[in-house]
């Protein structure tokens, strides 16, 4: 079997569609987990993109503890013979799948970008070195364990006359002694980097957190009105909240057009917007690791640039 | 309180070249460091020893050189080190395991701390799976530590929350490197590293037959195919410059 199981249905039916390829290579079936209270009309709507069973889990468990959500899935390995792995990049999923490995003495490889089948062994490549290498796995065991970020592949078609059967089943999680004593939404301003098309990002070359209206202005005239940043602005300074941060740790993006004022090029922030279409540097240090990134690249001081460059784009578009 | 920090030496990032034919990393020569975010575990256990008393062990699996490295953070204020030399093919369920051996030996301990992930590969791997093979709590991506004497409760950052956890003893956490900022020893701290104990031991010593569950079976370059086209000269017309190119791209609309 081929197990998905993503606490984001969204990515769990964008990893269903790799599982399905590489079921299909093995010969396999494909399962995805639910774990929580039974909700068939999620089960059904994973079938709809290519599960052949879905197996739920009910527990009664309030909230994720990686202990015991380890629990539940080696049971559950168990139980469906699961040889291949696939559990969703998030910060709950790589806790959770490098503790799994551990416990059933199984290799993992975390944030794979690509998996494939050769030679009747299992593959999966990961960009390691910050962004400057690509290690190429291979598993010479199983079961194999991957995490793949959001975003990585694309699913398939909903098709809602597939059939596939659901699967409900208690399980008793061994409990952690561990205690959550409080979950709080982090504070977002509602930004969704991921989807967006276009992305003016900022990172230490800014100065000021009031000159982030620099930032702004620019990607409202693009249209993008997207402002994302690197790991500084987000996570040391916190000018921005960290839905805007870019990068390894933070969210990785795919826009048509990405451009980065003030940014170093760590490859940390690299391995996060690589992906992105047309990418614009615009830095003071014409040695700034950025620019071999960049298709475009402006070398300035970016309070010079934004503003010129908000006002040459305003007049280019009329 | 009895910290083990776990601490991994790796390539110094900020040296590493690239083969400009074949586009892979030279790795051969280059300087190698503890990885960053292990310094901020290893403030992390100072601050803890500061508070409650005890013993630090810092905890490498590495090669032998690697030793030089652990002296940086005696320096910085672990009592004794300890260095497995790692086995050739070594992954993470081989370092993992020995990891968790190790600790067994070192016996008596209430907090293993390790950074989030290496800087390195970044994984993030090596935390939750010693956890898991010890059958400890783990408590991943602490941004603040509060540790009491029968328990201790960590801020975590899990991206879309903030999640705080509490555990009692024994517990293995990772924490971020927002958490602090780790400190630079002085020279006499310096010298005085010299004569805290490393001990070394073998892999097998540990854990025999240890096979890898991944192989690296190749290490791609990345090209990152990008046109590089950069403007350096008359701001104006850079800019303009800019606008057009990217309108011909189809990115903006003129």
């Amino acid at each position: 079997m081929v197990l998905v199981y993503s606490d984001n249905t969204k990515h769990a039916i964008e990893m269903l569609s790799k599982a399905v390829e590489i079921a299909k290579q093995q010969k396999k079936k494909v399962t995805a987990v639910i774990i929580g209270k039974t909700d068939e009309k999620l089960a059904k709507e994973y079938i709809a993109y290519g599960a052949d069973q879905v197996f739920i889990a009910e527990i009664s468990l309030d909230s994720f503890k990686a202990e015991e959500y380890t629990d539940i899935l080696s049971k559950i390995v168990k139980e469906t013979g699961d040889e291949t792995i696939l559990i969703s990049s998030n910060k709950n999923g790589k806790e959770l799948s490098a503790r799994l490995g551990g416990k059933l003495n199984a290799g993992c490889v975390a944030d794979s970008n690509n998996i494939y089948v050769k030679n009747n062994k299992l593959f999966a490549e990961r960009v390691v070195y910050s962004g400057n290498a690509i290690a190429v796995q291979q598993f010479n065991s199983k079961p194999a364990i991957v995490t793949i970020p959001s975003k990585t592949f694309d699913p398939l078609k909903k098709d809602e006359n597939r059939k596939g059967e659901i699967i409900k089943k208690k399980i008793d999680a061994e409990k952690s002694s561990s205690k959550i004593l409080k979950v709080q939404e982090m504070k977002t301003e509602g930004v969704n980097v991921e989807d967006a098309e276009i992305i003016v990002s900022c990172g230490r070359g800014l100065k000021n957190k009031d000159d982030i209206k620099l930032v702004k202005e620019l990607a409202d005239v693009l249209k993008g009105k997207t402002v994302g940043c690197s790991r500084p602005i987000a996570a040391d300074l916190k000018w921005l909240s960290e839905d805007h941060w870019i990068g390894l740790s933070g969210h990785k993006v795919k826009p048509k057009l990405y451009i980065a004022a003030g940014i170093s090029g760590q490859i940390q922030h690299i391995a996060g917007m690589r992906d992105s279409g047309i990418i614009v540097a615009i830095n003071k240090d014409p040695e700034a690791l950025i620019f071999k990134s960049a298709d475009y690249g402006i070398v300035g001081d970016l309070y010079e640039v934004l503003p010129k460059l908000t006002d040459a784009v305003k007049a280019k578009m009329g | 309180m009895n910290i083990i920090v776990c601490a991994k030496q790796v390539v110094d990032l900020s040296e590493m070249k690239v083969d400009p034919s074949t586009k892979k990393p030279i790795l051969k020569g280059i300087a190698q460091k503890i990885s960053d975010i292990d310094k901020n575990a290893m403030e992390e256990a100072i601050k803890i020893k500061d508070k409650h008393g005890g013993k630090i062990t810092v905890l490498t699996i590495g090669p032998s050189d690697a030793k030089e490295r652990i002296k940086e953070l005696l320096a910085m204020g672990a009592d004794e080190g300890a260095l497995v030399t790692a086995p050739d093919n070594i992954d993470y369920h081989m370092t993992a395991t020995l990891l968790a051996e190790a600790v067994k030996k070192i016996g008596d301990y209430d907090i293993i701390l390790c950074g989030e992930a290496s800087v390195d590969l970044f994984s993030g791997q090596i935390g939750p799976r010693v956890a898991g093979l010890l059958n400890i709590p783990q408590i991943t991506y602490a941004q603040t530590i509060t540790a009491e004497k029968d328990k201790i409760t960590a801020e975590r950052n899990m991206g879309e929350q903030a999640v705080t956890t509490e555990a009692t003893y024994p517990v293995l956490i990772t924490v971020t490197k927002e958490i602090n900022e780790p400190r630079l020893p002085s020279l006499m701290q310096i010298l005085g590293a010299a004569n805290k104990p490393i001990n070394e031991w073998t892999a097998d010593s540990l854990s025999s037959g240890l096979k890898p569950l991944v192989e690296t079976v190749e290490l791609k370059g990345v090209s990152m195919e990008r046109k590089n086209i950069i403007y350096q000269n008359d701001l104006d017309e850079s800019v303009n410059k800019l606008v057009d190119s990217l309108a011909k791209e189809g990115v903006i609309r003129g």
